[in-house]
């Protein structure tokens, strides 16, 4: 592989980085704003007074452009402004907080998919058409078709509540409070990265080069593992840059059932309340994360496939 | 917060209730009496809890909703963060585990003949949590504060009721002109715009918290972090990780320090009801801020003694949109729809929680005050459905030509169920073609506030203080909640009155003459009024249920359970141990548990 071809990839997609974003921030700065109401409004609505001293507190007062040149010059100093939902905390804070516990479960979850996933994916396809594969696929099918906000309830009620092993659910840190989490947001992954390793792996396996492999004798595991591996996780790979960003990102349902303290709820919660700063600052960060994972699974594909030569691209 | 559970929640939340119904009552979850009891109460001389009855380690949990948004006092607007400022501060006022108000920080206060005038006397050896002395300058600097335009505090709508206190939010007055002046270290004086007979409730509001000024200048907008904060009331914070917990301890300084009994207690914000549920069920919180609506029976037959439901400050009823067809200058039709629906339904099926019917505004229970009560209510269902059908038809609406209406609600499972009944309801008794519109919260409260596109819509109060002149305002000519569009000019004059009256009695007679007016011009569809619902340990005592639902901690603290016991041998009046004790678990009340403030003589 040509190493200057992939810095000079890397730095292109780098560079690409900055107009999508900014693309990102005018959306989503005028779409918030479009959305009827404002942060400010209750059920007990406020006196005028107050509410011009909160307005002019927050700059809400000025006109819409003037807010989008001020946002944005935050922005570029690295600052998100404070929450207007949580006022002790500035969004900055926020996800500097929320990040690494959805992350954690996020990556936890990620990485028990792959290995599960991959591992029972590969036996299924190994052993076609026999009860193993129908079994291992007719779980997927479950996985995928049960939604987590099942899934998490019944396995607080049964593993945290009546056999005890397990907190019901609350975050410190501790993997006793990760595993329920964790399992909940692998599964139905687990599950789809299971049938798409399945159908490939068939694929490949028929495919005239492992045919080869087979004609001059390799044993078996070797033509599984050197040859017919690689290309058959791709599809993988290439589900996994999005489905890791929404994953480590973190998941609304399974935060607000385990009550953990993720970035996910911030986003929901932020846009339900009208905190225009802090669905903001969530949306840029979401935005930064993906655009790097899908960078990271470029470069990941051109590693694992040969028919892909970035020397050829430029 | 409801409106923002997804459906899929709430069903996984049946689903769940159906599990656990299922197969496994009797052994975990069944049967009461499997669970571990608490000891019984006994009370010492002094009417303290004795010390052989009390658990080793007093450290409370407390499920608290969803996040608090601020420890401000200030700048807290929602019920989360005022449960924990109530364990943090303590105002001029104090509130009784009954909700009445007592003595706080001032000792005693004189109120002036025309009622506008108040004079606080302090406690002379108040400390704040850091020891600084407490004096009645911290309490001008603070009040002051809270009504502050730069501070932009939501709240400082509590202080309206203060002399000048419009024109200083307005940027109109300097903050000096404010009505309230020192008089010297321990004295001070709050003068009022007209006499307010709950301003002394008014003043247990976080808004009327005092903030320590050296520790406001040194760390700013972070002074209310742990370790930064210092406060005044029983409990100081500790540890603050944002939706994970928030740890207070107590406050060795306070004025009742040694009254305290809970050494420690832990707010949970749990935003998921059911989730909140399984956590008091695996032993991890005291005490819930909620059950999930659609488990009552379950958890009535499953936790009997936890399950405490009691009155609230609150009403829910629909609202007419007066200012547009078909409701405007129609009288006869808006009563023939209040009359068509089967209150007793409503509460019994569909609210299910012991809330109660409601045929008027202001709920039951505030402050001694008895609400209007209207002709229909002694009615049979059937003689109300008689009469609406004539006021239906007198009308000018039949059964070739009914009515068509759209009630509005924001999304949340118990709205849609409750919109759900009432049109069934008015389609069997009146034939009305009933749409239900369900919006997103603000898209809901805007459209509200329009009054373009509303007809019936979803609405309700609860007071944030003990007084129901909180409920009447709303229906004043232009009041930004007014979102009804009503007007009547003797509805308005009699809230003028109640404004400046100062014989309580005849004030309840003003407040109970502009309810009937304003129920006469059958302004609203009453529907029930609220209950708090939570389970809370039975270990758990000290605390009493009132319509505030204001319940701090310093008044709690926590039995033994009868496995840990030590044998009991000297206490006054030991009971043997054995089983549930009916006078312990039989029911949710605590019975003559008063944790008395030991220098009270107002």
């Amino acid at each position: 592989m040509n190493q200057e071809g992939i810095l000079r990839h890397a730095a292109t997609r780098f560079l690409g980085l900055i107009p999508t974003l900014l693309v990102l921030i005018t959306i989503a700065f005028f779409l918030i704003r479009v959305a009827p109401g404002g942060p400010f409004d209750s059920e007990k609505v406020l006196p005028p007074e107050i509410r011009t001293n909160l307005d002019a507190k927050y700059h809400l007062d000025e006109p819409l452009l003037m807010q989008y040149f001020r946002y944005l010059g935050q922005i570029v100093s690295g600052d998100f402004g404070p929450s207007f939902q949580y006022k002790d905390w500035s969004v900055n804070e926020l996800i500097r907080r929320g990040f690494p516990v959805s992350g954690t479960i996020g990556g936890l979850a990620m990485l028990l998919a792959f290995v599960i996933g991959t591992l029972t994916g590969i036996a299924a396809a190994l052993r076609q058409n026999t009860m193993l594969d129908y079994g291992v696929m007719g779980v997927a099918m479950l996985g995928i078709s049960i939604p987590t906000f099942v899934v998490a309830p019944l396995l607080i009620l049964g593993v945290g509540v009546y056999a005890g092993w397990l907190p019901a659910g609350g975050w410190d840190w501790s993997w006793q409070r990760m595993v329920l989490p964790v399992v909940t947001l692998a599964l139905p992954v687990i599950a789809y990265i299971a049938r798409l390793t399945r159908g490939s792996m068939i694929e490949v396996l028929h495919s005239n080069y492992i045919r080869t492999a087979r004609a001059k004798g390799l044993p078996e595991y070797l033509v599984i593992w050197r040859h017919a591996f690689k290309p058959a996780i791709l599809p993988v790979i290439s589900y996994m840059g999005p489905a890791t960003a929404a994953l480590i990102t973190g998941s609304v349902v399974i935060e607000r059932i385990y009550s953990i303290p993720g970035l996910g709820s911030y986003f929901v919660q932020g846009a339900l309340n009208r905190d225009y700063t802090l669905v903001m600052g969530v949306v840029v960060f979401y935005g930064v994360v993906i655009t790097v994972l899908n960078f990271i699974v470029d470069l990941l594909y051109a590693w694992l496939n040969p028919r892909i030569r970035y020397d050829e691209l430029q | 917060m409801n409106r923002t559970l997804p459906i899929g929640i709430l069903m996984a939340c049946s689903l769940l209730a159906l599990t656990a119904c299922g197969e496994r009552e009797g052994d975990f979850g069944g049967s009461a009496e499997r669970r571990p009891q608490p000891v019984q109460l006994v009370l010492t001389e002094e009417g303290r809890p004795a010390p052989s009855v009390l658990a080793d380690e007093q450290v409370v949990f407390r499920g608290n909703g969803e996040e608090p948004e601020t420890l401000d006092p200030h700048l807290a607007i929602g019920v989360p963060s005022s449960h924990i400022l109530r364990d943090l501060f303590e105002g001029l006022t104090s509130e009784s585990p009954e909700g009445d108000v007592i003595p706080g920080a001032a000792l005693r206060w004189n109120i002036s003949r025309d009622a506008r005038t108040y004079t606080f006397y302090l406690r002379r050896d108040l400390t704040w949590s850091n020891g600084d002395p407490l004096t009645a300058e911290d309490f001008v600097f603070s009040l002051r504060r809270a009504a502050n335009p730069a501070t932009a505090a939501n709240s400082a709508r509590m202080l309206l009721p203060v002399l000048n206190a419009r024109e200083v939010l307005a940027g109109e007055l300097p903050v000096e002109e404010l009505g309230i002046s020192l008089l010297d270290e321990f004295t001070l004086q709050i003068t009022l715009t007209g006499p307010t007979p709950y301003f002394l409730g008014l003043l247990t509001h976080p808004i009327a918290y005092p903030v320590n000024r050296k520790n406001l200048e040194q760390f700013g907008d972070q002074f209310s972090r742990p370790g930064n904060l210092v406060s005044n009331g029983a409990y100081v914070l500790t540890k603050w990780v944002p939706r994970v917990e928030i740890v207070l301890e107590r406050n060795p300084a306070f004025r009742e320090a040694d009254d305290t009994l809970v050494e420690r207690v832990h707010y949970l914000p749990i935003e998921d009801h059911s989730s909140e549920v399984q956590a008091f069920r695996s032993g991890e919180i005291d005490w819930t801020n909620q059950v999930p609506n659609n488990q009552f029976k379950w958890l009535q037959k499953n936790y009997p003694d936890e399950l405490v439901v009691s009155p609230w400050m609150g009403s829910y009823f629909f609202g007419f949109n007066l200012t547009r067809e078909p409701f405007v200058d129609n009288p006869s039709l808006r009563m023939a729809l209040i009359l068509a629906v089967d209150r007793q339904i409503l509460a019994e099926k569909v609210a299910q929680f012991g809330e109660q019917p409601s045929y008027a505004l202001v709920p039951p229970g505030i402050d001694g005050y008895v609400p209007f009560s209207p002709e229909y209510a002694d009615w049979s269902q059937a003689e109300r459905d008689h009469e609406a059908q004539r006021l239906y038809e007198q009308a000018g609406y039949s059964e070739e030509r009914p009515l068509r209406v759209e009630i509005r609600y924001n999304t949340s499972e118990n709205h849609k169920k409750m919109a759900l009944a009432v049109a069934s309801m008015w389609k069997q008794v009146l034939g009305v073609n009933t749409t239900l519109v369900n919006e997103e919260f603000r898209v809901f409260l805007q459209n509200r506030a329009q009054k373009v596109l509303t007809q019936v819509f979803r609405a309700g109060w609860i007071s944030e203080y003990n007084d129901p002149y909180s409920f009447l305002e709303l229906f004043r000519s232009g009041h930004g909640s007014n979102d009804y569009g009503y007007s009547n000019s003797t509805f308005d004059a009699l809230l003028d009155q109640v404004g400046t009256e100062r014989v309580r009695a005849r004030r309840e007679r003003l407040m109970f003459e502009a309810e009937r007016v304003l129920m006469s011009d059958h302004a609203i569809i009453p529907l029930y009024t609220y209950v708090t619902k939570r389970l809370v340990s039975p270990q758990l005592r000290g605390w009493q249920n009132n319509v505030m639902d204001h319940h701090q901690t310093r008044h709690m603290f926590k039995l033994r359970w009868q496995s840990d016991a030590p044998a009991a041998t000297e206490n006054p009046g030991p009971e043997p141990q054995t089983g549930p004790d009916p006078a312990v678990s039989g029911d949710t009340e605590v019975e003559t548990v008063t944790t008395e403030p030991a220098g009270q003589d107002a």
